[in-house]
């Protein structure tokens, strides 16, 4: 499997518990969760192609994880910040600190990750 | 005048042994082994500055079957083209009639020597695999080993698995073509056919293989049932020569190969190779039915990677969501 198609399922996959965590770390956000997991799952999905993508160019764990937790970082701020532009209260540690952890972990296991050789006969 | 050594004097008796080759462009430098017709020494080429490995009959005086079976042995070699089956440089008959043939000088150690080294279960499987799937290319050429053990495999220095002595080899089915390009020119189907009946001639009622790897048809020397699963059987004993304990799908890999029935094993080699790669990427084997206990542990060792990823962030996010609330 291709490391941008494993970051973006394993993205997707935390993803999902990303949005899911949500019911946890703020209950007052239970009405909207199937908003929250979709949007947390597209930016996992993101994440992770990106990631993936810089673990295809770049050889080398210390970078991948600096730049997946970057990612994660990066694209919680924005969601963050689209809250508040929004008029709803920004929750700037509760998205963002998951983002990170979702960023860091997927660009471990990108560049953990060994792409599979086409067969030859 | 000082005296020889022991040491001297034990090599001279040797060489006065070895075959004379003078009539060729080989020179004998060393013996490597001896099988049950020919011996195989390590030999230089003079014309091309190599070492190679020169097999010749053990002796002058051995029965035609011997003399015909190393030359069947080295037109088999000369046709399976493939990277588990040395191959073949040269042929010929020495001046006191003994036929030899020079072959690729391998460098690496015998299987018995490579489970010295203690290789993982992954390992173990990848060569066991790439066993059946050279025996499997053998196969699709009509051509059947016979003798499938652990002291006819060998790991070269470069890990490439290594399937030898087809001094056993049988032509199975004269109609299956060997694959010759168009610019090699056609191949002879007479000398197929003839190999094919000299098959079926020599050796009905006599008793060809390795006990413990022997198919039950070989050990009764019915010769008109040997076919691609008596091979089958010999990778099947090979397996579990080779993983002990099996885990179970591979158990089911291992008595379907090894079937008293015939018709009951896998049809050739390569279905066997395909069951092993199918049980090492985390699949469901054909040779065994899983329970559901059974499918889950094996998708959970197919899937630990991501599971384990998944479990990693849960735990964090459990104590990030504990701490934040304190």
């Amino acid at each position: 499997m291709k490391k941008p198609v494993f970051g973006m399922l394993l993205g997707g996959v935390l993803g999902i518990f990303d949005g899911l965590s949500a019911l946890v770390s703020a209950p007052e956000t239970a009405p909207g969760i199937v908003g929250i997991v979709i949007g947390s799952t597209i930016k996992g999905l993101i994440a992770g192609v990106a990631i993936g993508w810089f673990a295809r160019k770049v050889n080398s764990l210390p970078l991948g994880i600096l730049f997946g937790t970057a990612v994660g970082l990066f694209l919680a701020f924005l969601v963050s910040y689209m809250q508040k532009a929004a008029g709803q209260p920004p929750y700037y540690m509760e998205i963002m600190i998951p983002g990170a952890i979702v960023g860091l972990i997927v660009g471990y296991a990108t560049q953990r990750h060994t792409e599979a050789r086409a067969q030859t006969a | 005048m000082k005296p020889l050594s022991d040491a001297a004097i034990a090599h001279l008796a040797r060489a006065t042994d070895w075959p004379d080759l003078s009539g060729t462009r080989y020179t004998a430098l060393e013996e490597l082994g001896q099988g049950g017709m020919g011996t195989v020494f390590r030999a230089r080429d003079a014309l091309l500055g190599r070492e190679v490995a020169l097999k010749v009959l053990r002796s002058a005086d051995a029965p035609r079957d011997f003399a015909e079976r190393l030359e069947r042995e080295a037109g088999v070699l000369a046709r399976l083209e493939h990277p588990g089956i040395v191959p073949v440089h040269d042929r010929g008959v020495l001046a006191d009639g003994r036929a030899w043939y020079v072959m690729k000088l391998v460098r690496g150690r015998r299987l018995d020597a490579w489970l010295g080294e203690k290789p993982s279960l992954r390992e173990r499987l990848d060569l066991v695999r790439r066993v059946a799937e050279t025996v499997g290319f053998a196969h699709a050429r009509g051509v059947v080993h016979r003798d499938l053990k652990p002291a006819n495999i060998m790991v070269g220095e470069f890990g490439e698995v290594l399937v030898l002595d087809w001094g056993l080899a049988k032509i199975v089915s004269a109609s299956q073509r060997l694959i010759v390009s168009e610019s090699q020119g056609v191949p002879d189907n007479r000398d197929d056919e003839t190999m094919r009946r000299r098959d079926d001639e020599t050796g009905h009622g006599t008793v060809l293989g390795t006990p413990g790897f022997m198919a039950p048809e070989q050990q009764r020397g019915d010769v008109s049932q040997v076919d691609q699963r008596t091979d089958v059987y010999g990778l099947g004993a090979l397996l579990r020569a080779m993983v002990a304990p099996l885990p179970k799908a591979l158990e089911s890999v291992a008595s379907r190969a090894t079937a008293a029935d015939r018709a009951l094993r896998y049809p050739d080699a390569t279905s066997f190779a395909e069951d092993i790669r199918m049980f090492q990427d985390g699949d469901p084997v054909t040779a065994h039915n899983e329970g559901t206990f059974e499918r889950l542990e094996r998708i959970v060792g197919r899937y630990r990677t991501p599971i384990l990823l998944v479990l990693v962030y849960l735990l964090l996010r459990a104590l990030f969501i504990i701490f934040s609330d304190r």
